[in-house]
């Protein structure tokens, strides 16, 4: 497991995502209303929809595809749907998120 | 339009011959469109106003008086203005003076006529059939003679194992009398059940105590004066001393006969319900046949009502197409149920045989059958537990394919049942556009709708306002639960609404009222003013920044996190994660050089995909996220917002500019429209269009508002559908001017604006509101439509600048703001170890 820079988290204000890409991996980070940045990957277990691009709210976000509600925290997509999606360490240090591969 | 007066300048007169339920409902109709249109004039029969003869049995039980089912009292008539000749049998028709007469002599002339005489009871020519004792079962006058009977005399017979006999039976029995009932087929109610059904259905009436005796043809009536027995085609006798033929009916056109109207087994009519052969006389209800069948149950009847109101009152152009029709059996202890085609019978030439699917509970009684056609359900019968028949109904109508479901259907509702066949989740669990009340064509979202929209807390209010519940009586059950699913919470109680979703307890109407009176502008200072639970949903959070930035377009803030990713990028997310981008068009009108540049942009692009819309403009499919910004400047064309709840395209025929038919610019009008109306938000997708002439190639009459031109102006249609739920838009109104119809259109799309529901189509909200109160806001009251008109301008004039404009330099700039980023950074794995 190694630690990869992101970017500054002023660039990612609250509520919204960004992606970025490692090799063949597309992961969504997400900037949480409570200030956590969360990090999974960017890849529904419905349908492959990508969640970045979804609404947030609170720890969830919901695709935009089907409307699944991925829990953000642990990856798991929420009752009725059934799913889990891979999740990310990520940190801030020095002003910048860090997320663990 | 139809004109309001005649060449003489007074009313047109439109008189009506039967004051029963297809006629009565049919001149309702015309109320209800228009009131001042025609002085009205009624001849029936019968001595008492219009009632519901469906619930005629309930009379013989005793369970209701005759003011119970009385639908139209003799004041509704007075109220409007309509003269009722009662007890006045209609014996001749002068169409030449265009008049009719009454048995007595009263004379009355038309201008339309309409013929509704409904049906006989079929008499069977036997000897004896004149006795004293044998009556019919069909009018208030029968049950009289049938209860006066059951006080003197024992033993009652019935003619005929069919819905009305079986009815007739039941009723005689709750009179006290030992019934019989003879029927010529060995099944009972061989036109709607099998034999499993029919004969689960005999062994559960004869546990009633009624007995029977079938496959057998009465020959003779005997009795001196009075009716004392029956005689057999085997020869034995029945001691009886009442003899109901239920037999069957025949459209009643002897009158219509005698005019010279064209008949077969009925009134022949068109799919306007105008008789062939005199376009000022038209018919409706079981006295019509329309492309070779004949109804004798309301809901079709209704639904030419509908049709022919529509008709005489120049509401464009709507047409009955026929009706597939289902049957409940109204014996209590008994549920039966059927509908389509219930029996397979052996296939034509070149026809796929039919398949069924059976279930059968002999000790429960419960026998269900689906005949099944392909993919599709073709009939289906019920015994014992009907309470899937309206689903199953439905989905036989609308013929859909149910070859996903073919394991389960017989079923029922997963859901359903679970909850039993009673509690409320069997409302719960149906679909808004579930058919309620079948004889009146009464979904669930209507009743839901008038009882938060009306305050209705009783069943009866429901009944007055809907129509639901005040046939057949069939679905009261269905009503009381949904009254108490829709009161039952206790806010939802005291506001008389539905709550907008599970983050809180509040209403659409009561949050968009609270956001007004405490000038709430942002998501967010809703959300907190309001006690929402958590952080909102995706259902609730797109409708609170519509409805803050609805009222109070200068001062509200946009929130992108509150919208769907489409309105968020302003392209449309397909499947793979990649966006569809549909510049925009106006009015479908574009040129070479357009073309060429959007060909262009496409090849460079290498876009996967190029198609032309329904809109009459061009998607192009597959674009990258990265991508979108690039493209969106190639092209250089405003969005056309085929991503959002807000103007999607306003679509033109020719007209004529460039058509031989054409009497308007339908192209230019369309053009405007559109360039005033764009970037708009509204509650939900609205599409437009124009047509130049009556002959409506831009289909204007399924779309939200559609302008059609006629000779020297604009009709303007509203709340049409051609999506989801077909619905034909309505006649608004008819205006002289261009700048007049701009007026209404912009007064309309802001009502609907401020009125409706966030993510409510204007098909919804105009069944909801009723097509009156919104005439009366923007078509009559012109202070109204200015103020309307007003807002909308300081709407239009927030809207700001190009969507894709703005978001070109925001992605062109060196810090995206909000996540509207259209990157993916790529990061490898040397940079960033540590
Ligand atoms: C006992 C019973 C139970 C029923 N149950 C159901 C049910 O459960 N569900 C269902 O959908 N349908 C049911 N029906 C059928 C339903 O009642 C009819 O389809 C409906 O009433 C037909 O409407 P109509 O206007 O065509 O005819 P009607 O309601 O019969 O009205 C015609 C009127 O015209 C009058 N009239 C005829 N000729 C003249 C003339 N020359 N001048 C003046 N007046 C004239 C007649 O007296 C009559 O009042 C039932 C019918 C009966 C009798
Ligand atoms: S609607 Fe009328 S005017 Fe327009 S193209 Fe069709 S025929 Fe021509
Ligand atoms: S792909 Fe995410 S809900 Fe379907």
């Amino acid at each position: 497991m190694k630690w990869y820079k992101v970017c500054n988290q002023e660039d990612l204000t609250i509520k919204t995502s960004l992606t970025i890409k490692v090799g063949e991996l597309t992961i969504a980070i997400f900037h949480l209303t409570d200030g956590r940045f969360m990090a999974v990957e960017d890849r529904c277990p419905h349908k492959d929809g990508p969640l970045s691009d979804g609404i947030i709210t609170g720890s969830t976000v919901t695709c935009p595809l089907h409307n699944w509600r991925i829990n953000l925290i642990n990856g798991e997509a929420l009752p009725p749907d059934c799913g889990c999606v891979k999740t990310f360490k990520t940190k801030i240090k020095d002003d910048d998120i860090w997320v663990e591969l | 339009m139809a004109d309001k007066k005649n060449s003489k300048g007074r009313l047109r007169r439109l008189v009506m011959i039967g004051n029963g339920m297809a006629g009565v409902r049919a001149i309702e109709e015309v109320l209800a469109i228009n009131h001042d249109l025609f002085e009205i004039t009624i001849f029936g029969a019968e001595t008492h106003p219009n009632y519901n003869r469906i619930l005629l049995s309930s009379i013989l039980s005793g369970e209701k008086t005759i003011e119970d089912i009385t639908l139209n009292e003799k004041s509704w008539y007075e109220e409007n203005n309509i003269t009722l000749h009662l007890g006045k049998e209609v014996t001749e028709i002068q169409r030449g003076y265009r008049k009719v007469i009454s048995s007595d002599g009263t004379e009355a002339t038309y201008d339309i006529l309409i013929i509704a005489t409904g049906s006989t009871p079929f008499v069977i020519p036997i000897p004896g059939v004149d006795k004293e004792g044998v009556l019919t079962f069909r009018d208030l006058r029968d049950c009289d003679q049938m209860i006066e009977a059951s006080k003197s005399y024992k033993h009652a017979s019935v003619i005929g194992g069919g819905l009305l006999g079986l009815e007739a039976a039941r009723g005689l029995m709750n009179l006290g009398m030992e019934v019989t009932v003879i029927h010529d087929q060995p099944e009972l109610m061989n036109m709607q059940l099998d034999e499993v059904a029919a004969s689960m259905l005999q062994k559960e009436l004869e546990a009633q105590g009624m007995h029977f005796k079938t496959a057998c043809l009465t020959k003779e009536i005997l009795g001196n004066g009075r009716v004392t027995g029956l005689r057999f085609n085997d020869g034995t006798e029945l001691k009886t001393n009442l003899v109901v033929m239920a037999v069957g009916i025949r459209a009643n056109t002897a009158l219509a006969k005698q005019a010279h109207l064209h008949c077969e087994r009925g009134i022949i009519v068109n799919d306007y319900m105008q008789t062939y052969t005199d376009p000022s006389v038209y018919a409706v209800g079981e006295c019509v046949e329309h492309r070779g069948k004949t109804y004798g149950l309301v809901a079709p009847l209704f639904e030419q009502a509908r049709i022919l109101a529509y008709h005489i009152t120049g509401q464009g152009l709507k047409t009955y197409m026929g009706s597939e029709v289902s049957t409940k059996l109204k014996v209590s202890g008994v549920d039966v149920f059927s509908a389509g085609e219930f029996q397979v019978v052996a296939p034509a030439e070149g026809e796929e045989e039919k398949e069924t699917i059976e279930y059968i509970d002999r000790g429960g009684g419960v026998y269900k059958k689906l005949v099944i056609d392909g993919d599709r359900l073709a009939g289906a019968v019920l015994y014992g537990d009907t309470a899937d028949g309206v689903r199953l109904f439905q989905m036989i109508q609308a013929g859909t394919d149910i070859s996903s479901q073919r394991a389960t259907l017989i079923f029922g509702n997963p859901t359903l049942g679970d909850a039993g066949h009673s509690g409320i989740d069997l409302v719960a669990n149906m679909t808004p556009d579930t058919i309620v009340c079948g004889c009146n064509g009464v979904t669930k979202q209507t009743i839901e709708d008038a009882i938060t929209k009306e305050g209705l807390t009783t069943r009866q209010e429901v009944t007055g306002c809907t129509k639901a519940g005040g046939s057949c009586g069939g679905c009261e059950p269905l009503i009381d639960q949904i009254l108490a699913s829709v009161l039952g919470s206790s806010f939802a109680k005291a506001e008389g609404e539905t709550p907008i979703c599970g983050c809180t307890d509040l209403a659409h109407d009561y949050v968009k009222s609270m956001i007004r009176r405490d000038s709430l502008t942002t998501v967010a200072a809703a959300m907190a003013t309001l006690e929402w639970k958590g952080e909102g949903c995706r259902v609730c959070r797109p409708a609170l920044n519509y409805y803050v930035q609805m009222t109070f377009p200068d001062q509200a803030q946009d929130d992108p996190g509150s919208r769907h990713v489409n309105e968020r990028l302003h392209a449309n997310i397909q499947k793979d994660g990649t966006f569809s981008v549909v510049p925009r068009i106006y009015g479908g009108l574009t040129s070479p050089e357009e073309l060429a540049r959007i060909a262009k942009v496409a090849s460079e692009h290498q876009v996967p995909a190029i198609k032309f819309t329904g809109g009459q403009r061009i998607d192009l499919l597959g674009v990258t996220k990265e991508n979108l910004p690039g493209i969106w400047k190639a092209l250089d064309t405003p969005s056309g917002y085929a991503y959002a709840k807000a103007l999607r395209t306003v679509k033109t025929c020719v007209g004529n500019q460039w058509c031989r038919f054409g009497t308007q610019d339908s192209m230019g009008f369309g053009i405007e429209l559109e360039k005033t109306l764009e970037r708009l938000w509204t509650p939900a997708k609205l599409k437009l269009a124009v047509s130049a002439c009556p002959r409506n190639c831009a289909e204007a009459s399924i779309k939200d508002i559609g302008v059609v031109g006629v000779e020297g102006g604009w009709e303007i249609y509203c709340g049409g559908n051609g999506g989801v739920r077909l619905r034909g838009a309505e006649l608004l109104c008819t205006t002289d001017t261009t700048e007049e119809a701009t007026e209404i259109i912009k007064a309309y799309v802001q009502l609907y604006r401020e009125d409706a529901r966030y993510g409510e189509r204007t098909s919804q909200w105009v069944e909801k509101t009723g097509l009156n109160n919104i005439k009366a806001k923007v078509v009559e009251d012109t202070e109204n439509r200015a103020a309307l008109i007003e807002r909308l301008e300081e709407a239009i004039e927030a809207s700001g600048r190009d969507p894709w404009e703005n978001l070109i330099s925001n992605s062109e700039s060196q810090r995206p703001r909000h996540g509207l980023s259209f990157k993916t950074l790529t990061i490898d794995g040397e940079v960033a170890e540590r």
